[in-house]
């Protein structure tokens, strides 16, 4: 890699209960001052993975290291991450400011700085007053700050956050992402971030680690990950898509040669590097209706659902496969009625072959 | 992190520590009645003859009708005690918010928190200046009433674990009142109420020090008359009998054990 | 419309009271046969002892005024304290106290290690700890007796190993009384115990650790204060019928180590019995109790504040 040291570096990493394997030779390399997401379907290994770093579980076999040093053997308490829990575990019995002043406790701070920086934190997190209630007193959303404010007043190298925001209702989880953003940026801290919500991964992270089986699947940008996705799984799993088998004519280099449905030729961006039959993942807002002249595949409209802002059509290709379009809502468009033919155009770059 | 945070160095030896004191003394008592000898001290070759000698010897007819009376008082004092506790349940966690609920909650509770030695010479007092002569009669009042709190709490706590939606649903399907607890709540409550018997039963069959102040002359349980003889020394019948008395309780737990787990698998 | 449980008749919930009278039983037998003859009690400590037993009906401060109060053996002292009772109640709380500790030294580990096994395993571990619960107290205080006398498997065994050269007394000493009621009452400590440590939330404990605490850290700031009302309920149980016990003291104790249970049964036994002097010493222990039970009760209520919004 790079001369920059990796704050996380999870080498090779596989976790086994019993005969079971939660973590599957697992790498993956997270920079200092990042917003690192793990992405992916309840029971992939996600928790799993934190808890090694955090030092609750042990590790099978492969290696974590924090910043160069192996980790493996060192108690919870003597690594420099801290961990919000998904319950968040604030201490029942005892005040919101003991709750975060404990770490620092623990640290050995003395009464009145520990005292000044639970202070601090707590403005941080905007529940200055609420210092002296006790967890239980506290609604979802603020004891879901104070675990925040506990688990970063210790000033953590790598933060770890487990679910924090599945607990939430919609309108504060929304709120939340953008505090923790920000929250992030302004500490420097690199911040872990688990979640099975993509939306909750795509509007916040630096990078996303999609996960399945216990196995990475992609690593990348948000963007890298919507668009360029490199596996069926992946490409179903973010945002919403089509997939269809296409046979390969010609592969050249990162693009190929494919036929569609209808006969039709496409020169796209591949990720595969062999022939044969593929699934071809296409986008449904990236699609156009259009005359049937210009087409690259025609369909038969079979049903039109409104959603506000979009509407989607769902239609039949000629070869018989169900396909999805969605449409902008707007005064501009001819919305095509039930059984009408039509004609719909690829975008540039909307589709794209997978490599299984 | 080597084991996580359940683990704790040492306490798995407490744990071992502890079963071998609470059993320790039961085991070696269980051994030393099979001894031979008649001395208590020396080991003579294994035998059952201090079983021949609680049903035969001089001391025979003595224990056979202190057991006599323990069985059936314990019997008696059950059965009563779980019925009373039974309705008592019931009217508890289905009668609603009523006035007095609490103090209610607290009377059952009472014989578990006053002391038995002060139960016992409140008892005695009040028999005396009540002017009933003490005898079997009292043993058995004094036996049901410090039995219902034993009785209550598996019934209790089974009865609240029952959804009111299946009284209501039998209610719904044109159950009377009376039908819908005999053919409903009852049979599900009963592995709460089986409990409730065992633990009452057993807990009479224990008991010494109240039983102790109001049997009046002559008369005797199992416990008293085991006292009674132990004050002369521990003698190898003695060993015998509580050897009958640890089975007889073995049953009881695997019983109440087994009532259990049938109970669980139910709703 | 009525919802499914009001509809077969009856109406509404209004049959819900009409259970009221299914308590009848328990309020009459625990009514006249616990709470009257306790009132009576009190009443009885209140009046003037007769020779052989039994009482005079006349009010008097007599039987407190003998624990409390010291005049001499013709009353003609001036008044002191009179410690003999004192004493032994003093030494029924601390040997109690001594025994809750124990019992709390070993039920605390016990209870953790089993409710950390797995579910599977639990109940086979619980089902061990309550058999002896379910056995004679009495048949296990003789048992316990017949172990460590003198020449009892204890000593002998010690001694053909080799550990000990000469038999240990322990009958009839307060260690040997200390280990009746630790024997007698650790299954009481243990099960309370248990349930809390069951509904222990172990994240608490990761997040201790992830925040720089160490493990024993951890069990001090954070496990100890959390399963508390477990905690005080098994010490309860354990403390009060320690205070009261008659069997251990008098079995294992013999005359040395008098405790409460023993003075007050001498009271009702015989010529040389005092009832009211009886009464007033179970008054006495009766207060005492009950103002343990206060302290769970602060402690149980404090318990279900926190856990309130949870
Ligand atoms: N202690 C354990 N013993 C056995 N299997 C376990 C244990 N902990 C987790 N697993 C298994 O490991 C797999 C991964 O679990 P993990 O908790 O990491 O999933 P996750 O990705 O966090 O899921 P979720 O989104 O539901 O939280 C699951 O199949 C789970 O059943
Ligand atoms: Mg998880």
């Amino acid at each position: 890699m790079a001369a920059v040291q990796d704050a996380v570096d999870i080498r090779n990493v596989t976790k086994r209960y019993g005969s079971f394997t939660a973590l599957d030779g697992v790498s993956l390399g997270i920079a200092d001052n990042e917003f690192f997401t793990l992405l992916g379907p309840s029971g992939c290994g996600k928790t799993t993975l934190l808890r090694m770093i955090a030092g609750f579980e042990e590790i099978t076999q492969g290696e974590i290291r924090l910043f160069g040093d192996p980790i493996a053997g060192r108690d919870p308490n003597h690594r420099p991450v801290n961990t919000v829990f998904q319950h968040y575990a604030l201490f029942p019995h005892m005040t919101v400011r003991d709750n975060v002043a404990f770490g620092l406790k623990m640290k050995g701070m003395d009464a009145a700085s520990r005292r000044a920086r639970a202070e601090r934190m707590l403005e941080m997190v905007h529940l200055s007053a609420f210092a002296d209630r006790m967890p239980a007193q506290l609604s979802g959303g603020q004891q879901q700050r104070v675990a925040l404010a506990r688990a970063l007043a210790p000033e953590p190298r790598v933060l770890l956050l487990d679910e924090p925001l599945s607990a939430l209702d919609l309108k504060l989880r929304q709120a939340m992402r953008v505090e923790l953003k920000q929250l992030q940026e302004e500490t420097g801290i690199t911040f872990i971030f688990v979640t099975h919500d993509q939306e909750e991964a795509l509007t916040m992270s630096d990078r996303i680690a999609v996960m399945s089986a216990g196995q990475v699947q992609q690593i990348g940008t948000a963007r890298e990950i919507y668009e360029a996705p490199v596996n069926r799984f992946v490409a179903d799993f973010i945002g919403e898509t089509n997939l269809i088998e296409v046979e390969v004519t010609r592969v050249d280099g990162d693009r190929a040669e494919v036929v569609l449905p209808g006969g039709h030729r496409l020169t796209c961006p591949s990720a595969s590097r062999t022939g044969g039959r593929h699934a071809l993942s296409i986008r449904p807002e990236r699609m156009s209706v259009v005359a049937e002249a210009g087409a690259d595949m025609l369909a038969v409209v079979e049903r039109v659902v409104y959603l506000g802002t979009d509407l989607q059509l769902m239609v039949r290709l000629e070869g018989g496969a169900e396909f999805h379009v969605r449409l902008q809502n707007s005064a501009r468009i001819a919305v095509p009625e039930p059984g009408a033919r039509i004609g719909l155009r690829i975008e540039d770059g909307a589709a794209r072959l997978l490599a299984d | 992190m080597s084991r996580g945070v359940r683990h704790y160095p040492g306490f798995g030896w407490m744990t071992v520590l502890c079963l071998v004191i609470l059993y320790a003394p039961l085991i070696v008592v269980t051994v030393y009645s099979f001894n031979g000898s008649t001395s208590i001290t020396t080991w003579g070759g294994f035998s059952l003859r201090w079983y021949v000698d609680v049903f035969t010897g001089p001391e025979a007819p003595r224990f056979k009708a202190a057991a006599w009376n323990s069985l059936t008082i314990a019997l008696i004092a059950a059965t009563v005690a779980t019925a009373i506790a039974t309705a008592a349940a019931v009217a508890m966690h289905r009668a609603g918010g009523f006035r007095g609920r609490s103090l209610t909650f607290a009377l059952i509770n009472l014989p578990l928190m006053v002391p038995e030695i002060v139960v016992a010479v409140a008892t005695l007092i009040f028999f005396t200046m009540v002017g009933i002569t003490t005898g079997y009669m009292t043993i058995l009042i004094a036996h049901i009433t410090f039995c219902i709190p034993f009785a209550y709490l598996p019934i209790a706590a089974r009865l609240q674990g029952i959804d009111e939606g299946y009284e209501q649903a039998a209610r719904d399907l044109y159950a009377g009142r009376g039908q819908a607890f005999f053919l409903v709540l009852l049979p599900l409550m009963l592995p709460g109420v089986i409990s409730g018997y065992l633990l009452a039963f057993i807990i009479s069959l224990d008991d010494f020090i109240i039983t102790n102040f109001v049997k009046g002359a002559g008369m005797e349980t199992l416990p008293t008359a085991i006292f009674g003889s132990v004050k002369q020394g521990i003698k190898p019948n003695i060993m015998a009998i509580s050897t009958l008395m640890l089975a007889v309780s073995a049953v009881f737990v695997t019983l109440s054990y087994l009532v259990n787990r049938v109970g669980r698998k139910s709703p | 419309m009525a919802g499914p449980g009001t509809s077969g008749g009856g109406g509404g919930g209004g049959w819900r009271p009409l259970l009221v009278p299914l308590l009848m039983p328990t309020w009459l037998t625990i009514g006249i046969f616990l709470v009257l003859p306790v009132a009576l009690m009190a009443v009885y400590s209140f009046l003037t002892k007769e020779f052989r037993g039994g009482v005079i009906w006349d009010f008097t401060l007599a039987a407190y005024d003998q624990f409390f109060v010291d005049r001499g053996l013709f009353g003609d002292e001036p008044p002191a304290i009179e410690w003999t009772y004192i004493a032994i109640f003093w030494r029924s709380i601390w040997q109690a106290g001594l025994a809750t500790l124990f019992c709390l030294l070993v039920g605390f580990p016990t209870a953790w290690f089993i409710a950390t096994r797995p579910a599977s395993q639990r109940g086979v571990w619980l089902f061990l700890i309550t058999i002896p619960y379910w056995v004679n107290l009495l048949i296990r205080t003789v048992s316990l007796k017949f172990l460590i006398r003198d020449n009892g498997p204890l000593n002998e065994g010690l001694m053909a190993l080799g550990v000990l050269d000469a038999p240990v007394t322990l009958v009839n000493t307060n260690l040997a009384v200390q280990l009746g009621l630790f024997y007698s009452y650790l299954p009481f400590m243990v099960l309370p115990i248990y349930a809390a440590v069951e509904r222990y939330n172990f994240a608490l404990s990761e997040a201790a650790a992830d925040l720089y605490a160490s493990r024993w850290v951890t069990l001090r700031e954070i496990v100890i204060p959390v399963v508390k009302p477990g905690i005080v309920a098994g010490c309860i149980l354990v403390f009060v019928p320690s205070l009261g016990a008659f069997l251990a003291p008098d079995l294992l104790g013999g005359a040395k180590t008098f405790m409460i249970g023993s003075l007050i049964e001498e009271q009702f036994k015989g010529s040389l019995g005092n009832w009211p002097f009886g009464a007033a010493a179970s008054m006495i222990l009766m207060t005492l109790v009950l103002c343990a039970l206060m302290v769970y009760a602060r402690s149980a209520s404090q318990a279900a504040g926190q856990g309130a919004a949870r």
